[in-house]
């Protein structure tokens, strides 16, 4: 069986294209960086001014390295949650769980106005947005966890995500008509998402996050193939079907929770990505498709941040609109295309 | 070495089925006591609602037991690991498997999980079993299509290639020719009695082809509102047992055809 060549070619046209959009990427920005100047800077450290060295290491770099954990992390959960949900529209966005995130964030920067301003400066670093948010991320998922367990019925599932988004959404409400102005302000910023403004410190606790989450998942790539079958069969072929749940849905929640605290609510990558992936490679084997849509997902979140920061303008656009103006049509033109859409 | 003597793959001891929660339990079926040798073909047959599923369910452990013990070869249910019943037992389900772009030659390698390392590559042995699951059933032509372009009749030959490719003593298949046409259910039963011969499985059937099953059981399970009772259909028609398998206003047995027949 010739299995593996088939797939050889797509892989290295979407490795082409990675390097191809992280060069693009980092050489676009509001200061224009003449490209064998960039040369200089990657490779030898060195520039004709010291600021673009500056911008290049301490903006640019970080932030395209953001834009690929973002897009592979997202686009891994959104692949797991519709294998085990067996639904294509399942996602993090659609299952509620980037607004559990968004409610636990919320909760702690609108909140922290009642907690009084002595608390205020701790309880608004980095690390405590990272922990409100996978709470909060991994307390939607639980609850759907049980929901699932009482109903069979996916499309069920789904809207009780979406009732969990409408509940999110009117808490946050409630929050921000009693909080002040600066506060909600903060929120608003972090709900438009962005890449930007990680520290190298930070990015090594994001980045060492998703690889234990991905490790972690390597060892469920046998049962999510068991699971295209479905659960009772998966469970014939010897499948552990609670540990499987278990991982992915703690993988899931981790990985959002994560993503979603240090970048905010990014929408719709989730979703399209990995079927995007599905109709590049005509696959459903997890052994190929967790790392395509890590590619897919990494590529497509340097495309939009590419935009999204308006080469040579001062202006930069949030994150968010971006990713559902760039996904949104993706996903109509893939139903459009094939009529169907797989898991 | 080789002993011929029986080799019973499939025991019950006063095995109850049904369902329970914590109010109350309801009893679909008492004192099943099932013996059955290796390389058997068994129909099981009963009206619809009698249970047939849930003691296909109990016996593959998707659905608990009530009471009462089941054995496969001489060992507990219960004390044989999900991992470990795969390798002794594979199923084929009324259920539609949700869309997915798997080929017809990925689904049925799915079928060799139990043996595969921990990312499920085949090794040469699986893929031999694969292609031989493959021949068995005569769906070579098909290997290659995606499973969703196939019809209903391809699919159900897929899936008990699938089964094929686990490589179990015992498949259990529930309802395998229902929205069959005539042709493929023949075609279906014809290809089991096959296998049962070729490879000396034992397979377990329910289904509603009362007449086929009649022709090709080698044993037959009947489930009725009282009683269960096996055997051979000649055992079955002389104890008078098959004339109680539904009610009496509408059909017949008729024991010289050997088959149901219709009231006049």
């Amino acid at each position: 069986m010739k299995i593996q060549t088939t797939y050889k070619r797509p892989a290295i046209l979407l490795g082409v294209l990675l390097i191809t959009s992280w060069f693009v990427n980092i050489s676009l920005g509001s200061v224009d960086i003449p490209s064998k100047e960039l040369f200089e800077i990657l490779f030898n450290n060195v520039s004709s001014k010291e600021s673009w060295n500056y911008i290049v290491w301490n903006f640019r770099i970080p932030k395209s390295i953001t834009a690929i954990l973002v897009g592979s992390g997202l686009g891994i959960s959104g692949l797991l949650m519709q294998t085990l949900f067996r639904n294509p529209l399942a996602g993090p966005f659609v299952l509620g769980i980037s607004s559990g995130a968004s409610l636990g964030v919320a909760i702690l920067i609108l909140g922290s106005a009642f907690i009084g301003t002595y608390f205020g400066a701790f309880v608004l670093s980095s690390f405590s947005v990272t922990i409100a948010s996978s709470l909060g991320s991994f307390l939607v998922l639980s609850i759907v966890l049980v929901a699932i367990k009482k109903i069979r019925n996916t499309m069920s599932i789904l809207i009780i995500g979406l009732m969990f988004g409408s509940i999110s959404a009117a808490i946050i409400n409630i929050l921000s008509y009693f909080s002040n102005a600066e506060l909600l302000q903060q929120f608003i910023f972090w709900s438009f998402g962005s890449l930007g403004n990680l520290s190298w410190q930070e990015l090594g606790i994001f980045s060492a996050t998703l690889s234990v989450s991905i490790l972690i998942l390597l060892t469920s790539i046998k049962s999510l193939n068991g699971l295209l079958l479905g659960e009772n069969y998966a469970a014939s072929m010897g499948v552990n079907l609670k540990r499987t749940r278990y991982i992915v849905l703690i993988i899931t929640s981790l990985m959002t929770g994560v993503i979603t605290a240090f970048s905010g609510p990014i929408a719709f990558i989730g979703l399209a990505v990995p079927h995007l992936t599905k109709l590049l490679f005509d696959t459903s084997d997890h052994k190929i498709l967790i790392p395509t849509v890590a590619l897919t997902g990494a590529i497509l979140m340097l495309i939009c941040d590419t935009i999204a920061q308006v080469p040579n303008s001062e202006y930069t656009l949030p994150i968010n609109a971006i990713t559902s103006l760039f996904g949104a049509p993706i996903v109509i033109w893939l139903l459009i295309r094939r009529q169907k859409v797989m898991i | 070495m080789e002993s011929n003597s029986k080799h019973i793959v499939l025991r019950t001891k006063n095995l109850a089925i049904g369902y329970s929660d914590k109010s109350s339990t309801t009893y679909i079926a008492q004192e099943l006591n099932i013996t059955l040798e290796k390389g058997k073909l068994v129909c099981l047959l009963g009206k619809n609602g009698i249970g047939k599923s849930t003691l296909l369910r109990t016996l593959s452990k998707t659905q608990h037991k009530l009471e009462g013990d089941i054995l496969i070869d001489e060992e507990n249910l219960l004390k044989i690991t999900p991992a470990r019943l795969a390798q002794k037992m594979s199923l084929v389900l009324t259920e539609k498997t949700p869309e997915n772009q798997l080929t017809v030659y990925e689904l049925i390698a799915l079928g060799r999980q139990p043996y595969t390392d921990w990312l499920g590559r085949l090794s040469k042995e699986d893929i031999q079993k694969v292609n031989q699951a493959i021949e068995l059933v005569q769906i070579e032509h098909i290997a290659n299509k995606k499973n969703y372009e196939l019809s209903d009749g391809q699919l159900q030959k897929v899936m008990i290639a699938r089964a094929l490719a686990q490589d179990t003593d015992i498949i259990i298949l529930d309802e395998p020719t229902a929205h069959l046409d005539l042709h493929h259910k023949i075609e279906v039963f014809k290809i089991l009695q096959d296998l049962v011969n070729k490879t000396d499985k034992t397979i377990i059937l329910s289904t509603h082809e009362v007449n086929l099953a009649l022709q090709l059981a080698d044993e037959l399970w009947l489930m009725t509102e009282n009683k269960f009772t096996s055997g051979t259909t000649e055992s079955l028609i002389e104890s008078k047992d098959l004339e109680k398998l539904f009610p009496k206003d509408k059909i017949y047995f008729n024991s010289e055809l050997k088959q149901f027949t219709l009231k006049k």
